[in-house]
């Protein structure tokens, strides 16, 4: 039956040579923890994808409570957090899965500079993972201010007074992310939500689809 | 694969009729003992996942993420700390070098070289070696910026009092409040009060009078005499009234705690 429906599918949009490309290649000995437990190390960019994809979906449940506007903001989370079944964990998963994130994307990056799996030819592909390092980052402190309690205020207020005082652009940097030239406030936390929430997960899922092409167009780098 | 004359597609696609046994592609050519990623490979893989996965939750229901109280532009007593993968960044600027006349050093200069470098590394390090021993240069900046990047973390960590700020900056739970309309002291509230207070006492024109730390005197005089922007003279009754709507005023906040 399942047969039957793949090949009536496979019919009209031929895709055998999809899912081939996807997922039908060999795993090299020398990544494969199963014969040397060292390889463990290839591990790290597999859980930092893992990661992602949690904070993906924790964070689509959180959208499903919080309220981007600073009477509610605080409000909403202090809500999910005492009130909402299993709020406690989905939240403690994002705001955890925040730092964790971060610390395999780490560990990745150094395995990969360490091995020297950068030269050629995978140059571009290291460079767009230092992109996705840096989207990470401004994930990082975009989603920060959302909770919209003391220490995301004042940290964020912070952030944008040290953006302020880039040469020529400064000014409109901080307006551009604030919203104000000089309030942190309602327009701060709609557009932190929206950079959070569209602007930076928009870039991401380009940047990690260009990562996996480019990782299944040349394979993974060989023994040292 | 067949092209050109002869080939028979699906409908007007440009899908070839043809079909192709699903048979995995031979791979003898790669060395070693390699095995299909799909499915061999992912169902040892999904492993490690549920691994990762269980210490993930534990560490997540072990410490429940941290809520501190709402957002008050007007403490200026706060002092603003980071998310700790910024700490470095932020104990950078706290060195005379990267402040003050050289702030641009701090902000813009020092991170924009480390990072800069970091994109670039495959260009910088051009040689043809991969193993560490071969990229002297490559390994030594990067272990000195990791050393710098954990030292600047833990100095600046080091510093800070988790426990005591996680105490100061409790949230306050919204308080649940129970006004009792049969209060002898309620009528003169109505009266008297509600229209800037609010008829749960959640303030309005004036400030909420739930989480009042006023003795019942105090709070006589101020509604007799004002306080602030409150006018004078906002209770106009008798003082037994007066003791009534001061008894109510408290009951509320009492059962407020």
């Amino acid at each position: 039956m399942l047969q039957k429906i793949y090949d009536w599918i496979d019919d009209r949009i031929d895709i055998t040579p999809i899912w081939r490309d996807i997922a039908d290649h060999e795993v090299p000995e020398h990544v494969n923890p199963a014969h040397h437990f060292s390889a463990f190390v290839y591990c790290f960019g597999g859980l930092t994808f893992f990661v992602v994809v949690i904070q993906i979906l924790s964070g689509m449940f959180l959208t499903m409570y919080y309220v981007p506007d600073i009477e509610n903001a605080w409000k909403s989370v202090y809500y999910l957090q005492t009130e909402v079944a299993h709020g406690q964990i989905v939240r403690g998963m994002h705001h955890w899965g925040a730092s964790v994130v971060i610390v395999m994307l780490l560990l990745h990056t150094l395995r990969v500079f360490f091995q020297g799996a950068y030269k050629k030819p995978r140059e571009l592909n290291w460079m767009v993972g230092v992109l996705i390092f840096f989207v990470m980052l401004g994930l990082g402190f975009t989603g920060y201010l959302l909770p919209w309690d003391n220490k995301a205020y004042f940290a964020t207020q912070v952030g944008l007074e040290i953006a302020e005082q880039v040469p020529f652009i400064g000014q409109e940097l901080k307006t551009l992310l604030a919203g104000d030239a000089t309030i942190v406030g309602a327009q701060t936390l709609t557009r932190f939500f929206a950079i959070h929430v569209f602007f930076l997960p928009g870039a991401l899922f380009a940047l990690l689809a260009i990562h996996f092409v480019l990782i299944r167009r040349q394979g993974i780098s060989g023994p040292l | 694969m067949h092209k050109g004359k002869g080939m028979k597609f699906v409908g007007d696609s440009r899908i070839s009729a043809e079909r192709k046994p699903n048979i995995p592609k031979d791979y003898s050519e790669y060395p070693g003992r390699t095995e299909a990623f799909w499915p061999n490979f992912l169902l040892k893989e999904w492993l490690v996942g549920a691994v990762f996965l269980v210490g993930f939750l534990c560490l997540t229901l072990a410490h429940p993420s941290p809520l501190e109280g709402m957002a008050d532009p007007t403490d200026a007593a706060y002092i603003p700390l980071p998310d700790w993968y910024f700490l470095f960044l932020y104990e950078l600027l706290k060195y005379e070098f990267a402040s003050g006349d050289w702030t641009l050093m701090g902000i813009l200069i020092l991170p924009g070289l480390a990072f800069g470098a970091l994109l670039l590394a495959p260009f910088l390090d051009n040689g043809p070696g991969r193993r560490p021993h071969q990229r002297p240069v490559a390994i030594g900046m990067m272990l000195l910026g990791l050393v710098a990047v954990v030292w600047l973390t833990y100095t600046s960590a080091a510093h800070v009092d988790w426990e005591g700020r996680a105490e100061a900056n409790k949230p306050i739970p919204p308080a649940e409040v129970t006004v009792d309309d049969s209060h002898p002291g309620f009528a003169a509230y109505e009266n008297s009060c509600l229209a800037c207070h609010g008829a749960e006492l959640e303030g309005g024109a004036g400030p909420a009078l739930v989480g009042l730390e006023l003795s019942a005197e105090e709070i006589a005089t101020i509604a007799v005499d004002g306080i602030g922007t409150m006018p004078p003279d906002q209770f106009q009754g008798t003082d037994e009234e007066l003791e009534q709507l001061v008894d109510f005023i408290i009951t509320v906040n009492e059962s407020a705690e």
